[in-house]
């Protein structure tokens, strides 16, 4: 699923890098799902509750680039991206690596 | 002032609007307006203008409505079937408030309840200029864009054949008109990205952030200001209404032959008065209630079925013996006015209605035109 | 799964790359349904308008759908002119404001169904304008009924069983027709069904306000835009209903470029 850095000749120490984020307005969006299949590195996923007006809307789990694929398929302009001077290295666990 | 010239009404119309600062002009071949067309197509490029010939009457309107948004003077122009097709247009211009004029040399007399009532949707009227001849033709070419320009309206020129085709000395002159405020609400492309762009828009809706009043609020305003209009804009001529037992009222071309048959009866001792809107709307009532306070009886001229006698009987209410002298009256080819327009038979007329004799009805023209 | 606090921005040092709407919206807020394709096209569009630096030397003539809502939240001047006469308006504004880049905003009904003949006889007179189509086959504002611009086999709301050539007649390709013209620039159709497609049609929208605003004539950019509600799918299926459907009928790319490479420059 998330970008995952196999480079590593220790598979325990596999690391999952963040290089942005997004902010999401959550109350705006109106539930199309778009962006779910728009998103490169998949780490988009519809929200099992619903925002005031009864919509399921997106969340956002590690691994997102900044690309901006979102926000560029998104009719109701709930994204804002942002790209992280330093990039998140996430060490993985096994089981996490795995999936 | 220029100096004298023998002009069609056409040429003069087209002269005059042009010297009123009329920068575009999109027209469609119809009789008889199409020379107003090929005036325009001729004269406009040379005086900083465009002329163009559109593929319809509706895009025509339309193009005219975009040049006038833009701030330019602009105007289109047809006869009565080519003004059927421009209403929504004529409407959308009342209701968004652009100024147009519309230049409508009808076949006849029988346009007067598609320009005074308004063709299209919304509560709007049309401002209707109807000059009686050549030289009032001109006149009112300059008035149009005024009152088109003051009040952000459509203006409805209401000429005919005769205006359209009669040769008459002219100089061109240029009535004096009140200072303009400027156009501070054309689209001009200059406001994007400062939060106070610019809309014309028939809904009233504004900006996020800067609302309208909404189509409600927006529309009443509308009519409103047309109520304004009403009372601002009344225009007319009388004569020898004072102590007249008889007026006859008649409009545009029509007014003129009336106010010829008026005189000669009064010289002959006949206590006859004329009244002629020269606004058919706003229609001058007051002015008629007035003109008529002593008369008995209302005669109502008009080259048609009977359409501005209803505007007579809504202004003086019943007070009057109100009787049509008029008819349908056309030409063999259907494109002209009839024989009708005649000031022996409007004379007639008049006689006839005074001693409750029988109106001679004329001979029917025919299709000799076509066979 | 381990889900990202998103609802502010970032604690760590970050840069923002994009923001939620371009800074021609006036307001991200708008009536349009979920999973619409229109205000995706409109954020292109204002974008390369700000590109372009015609910001303040535009005006937009909106037509009759949806997306004539956005007259309240594009910060340009404009009008909603009467249902297809757009490139009627445009040619009077143009011819008095040659300097200033009009551009029409329709759909394939305003422009296929009510306004074929002002976008035939615009185009054919060559005026410098430029005409958008957002093509969703469907009158989307009216609840989904068939269009000039509906594909064969396509259900709407008057065609139940999808639109019959032999009863209904057969779509229009105004795109394709245009390309044909005399008067023409250029002529190019792009989508918004994915975050490529929305890449490559930016590409063509800057053309296709270049080529007028250099003298070439008129630029017709038809965009193929989703509208779930009037085709009767779900939203999150209209991207891939759309390319089973109008994408097969319509093919993206650019038909006509009457101008260079090189002339693809800011004016």
């Amino acid at each position: 699923m998330s970008e995952v850095n196999t480079h590593t000749s220790n598979p325990a120490a596999r690391r999952k890098v963040t290089r942005g984020t997004v902010v999401i307005a959550a109350d705006r969006c109106k539930g199309c799902e778009l962006c779910i299949p728009a998103c490169p590195p998949q780490v988009l996923s519809m929200s099992a509750g619903v925002n005031a007006h009864g919509y399921p809307y997106p969340e956002l789990a590690p691994g997102c680039t900044g690309c901006t694929a979102c926000l560029l398929v998104c009719p109701d302009f709930v994204f804002q991206i942002y790209r992280y001077d330093e990039p998140i290295v996430d060490e993985l666990s096994a089981g996490e690596a795995q999936q | 002032m220029s100096k004298m010239r023998l002009l069609d009404g056409s040429e003069a119309i087209a002269e005059a609007a042009i010297m009123a600062g009329m920068k575009f002009y999109a027209g469609y071949p119809i009789a008889p307006a199409t020379e107003l067309l090929e005036y325009f197509a001729a004269k406009l490029p040379t005086a900083g203008g465009v002329c163009i010939n559109a593929d319809t009457e509706i895009e025509a309107v339309n193009m005219a409505l975009g040049a006038a948004q833009v701030g330019a003077r602009a105007a289109t122009g047809s006869c009565g079937q080519g003004l059927a097709l421009k209403q929504e247009a004529i409407a959308e211009a009342a209701l968004n408030e652009t100024p147009l004029v519309v230049f409508n040399m009808a076949r006849n007399q029988q346009d007067y309840f598609q320009a005074t009532r308004g063709g299209g949707w919304g509560d709007y009227h049309t401002v209707t200029l109807a000059p009686k001849d050549l030289h009032e033709a001109v006149e009112h070419t300059h008035l149009a864009f005024h009152i088109a320009d003051k009040y952000r309206v459509p203006v409805i020129f209401m000429g005919d054949n005769l205006i359209a085709r009669t040769q008459m000395g002219t100089s061109l002159p240029v009535p004096e008109l009140d200072p303009l405020p400027p156009k501070d609400w054309a689209l001009d492309g200059k406001m994007g990205g400062t939060g106070k762009s610019r809309w014309i828009w028939t809904f009233g809706g504004g900006k996020a952030g800067n609302p309208g009043l909404g189509p409600d609020g927006y529309w009443r305003q509308i009519a409103e200001k047309f109520e304004h209009i009403a009372r601002q804009e009344m225009r007319h001529e009388q004569g020898f209404c004072e102590d007249a037992e008889t007026v006859v009222v008649a409009f545009g071309s029509g007014g003129k032959y009336v106010e010829y048959v008026v005189r000669e009866l009064r010289e002959e001792g006949y206590k006859v008065g004329y009244f002629r809107p020269i606004t058919l709307w706003p229609f001058p009532g007051p002015a008629l209630e007035a003109a008529t306070r002593n008369a008995r009886n209302i005669f109502v001229f008009e080259l048609n079925a009977g359409q501005m006698i209803q505007d007579v009987m809504l202004s003086v209410e019943g007070r009057h013996r109100i009787k049509s002298i008029g008819g349908v009256s056309f030409d063999d080819s259907g494109l002209n006015i009839g024989p009708m327009m005649d000031a022996r038979i409007i004379r007639e007329r008049i006689l006839a209605q005074l001693n409750g004799e029988p109106i001679r009805q004329l001979p029917i023209s025919g299709m000799g035109a076509y066979l | 799964m381990n889900v990202i606090d998103t609802s502010r921005p970032p604690e760590r040092a970050a840069a923002k790359v994009a923001d939620f709407k371009p800074s021609l919206l006036l307001s991200e807020n708008h009536h349009l349904c979920p999973g619409c394709g229109e205000p995706v096209a409109i954020r292109l569009i204002l974008e390369v308008i700000q590109e372009l630096n015609l910001t303040q030397n535009n005006v937009c003539i909106l037509g009759h759908g949806c997306y004539g809502s956005f007259i309240m939240q594009m910060d340009v001047d404009s009008t909603l002119c009467l249902h297809g006469r757009g490139p009627a308006v445009a040619t009077g504004m143009k011819r008095m404001r040659p300097d200033v880049a009009i551009w029409t905003l329709q759909g394939d009904g305003d422009m296929a169904s009510e306004g074929l003949a002002e976008i035939m006889h615009t185009a054919a007179r060559g005026e410098n304008i430029t005409c958008f189509m957002l093509n969703n086959g469907v009158f989307g504002d009216t609840g989904g009924q068939m269009t000039a611009a509906s594909v064969v086999g396509q259900r709407t709301k008057n065609t139940i069983e999808g639109r019959d050539a032999a009863y209904h007649g057969n779509p229009i390709k105004v795109a394709e027709i245009l390309a044909n013209m005399d008067g023409t620039a250029y002529v190019a159709r792009g989508s918004v069904h994915n975050a490529a497609s929305i890449n490559a049609t930016r590409k063509l929208i800057r053309k296709a306000f270049l080529r007028p605003m250099h003298g070439h004539g008129l630029a017709l950019m038809e965009i193929l835009t989703m509208c779930p509600t009037g085709w009767f799918v779900p939203p999150g299926q209209g991207a891939e209903y759309m390319m089973e459907s109008l994408g097969k009928v319509y093919g993206l790319g650019e038909l006509k470029d009457v101008a260079s490479e090189t002339e693809t420059v800011n004016p």
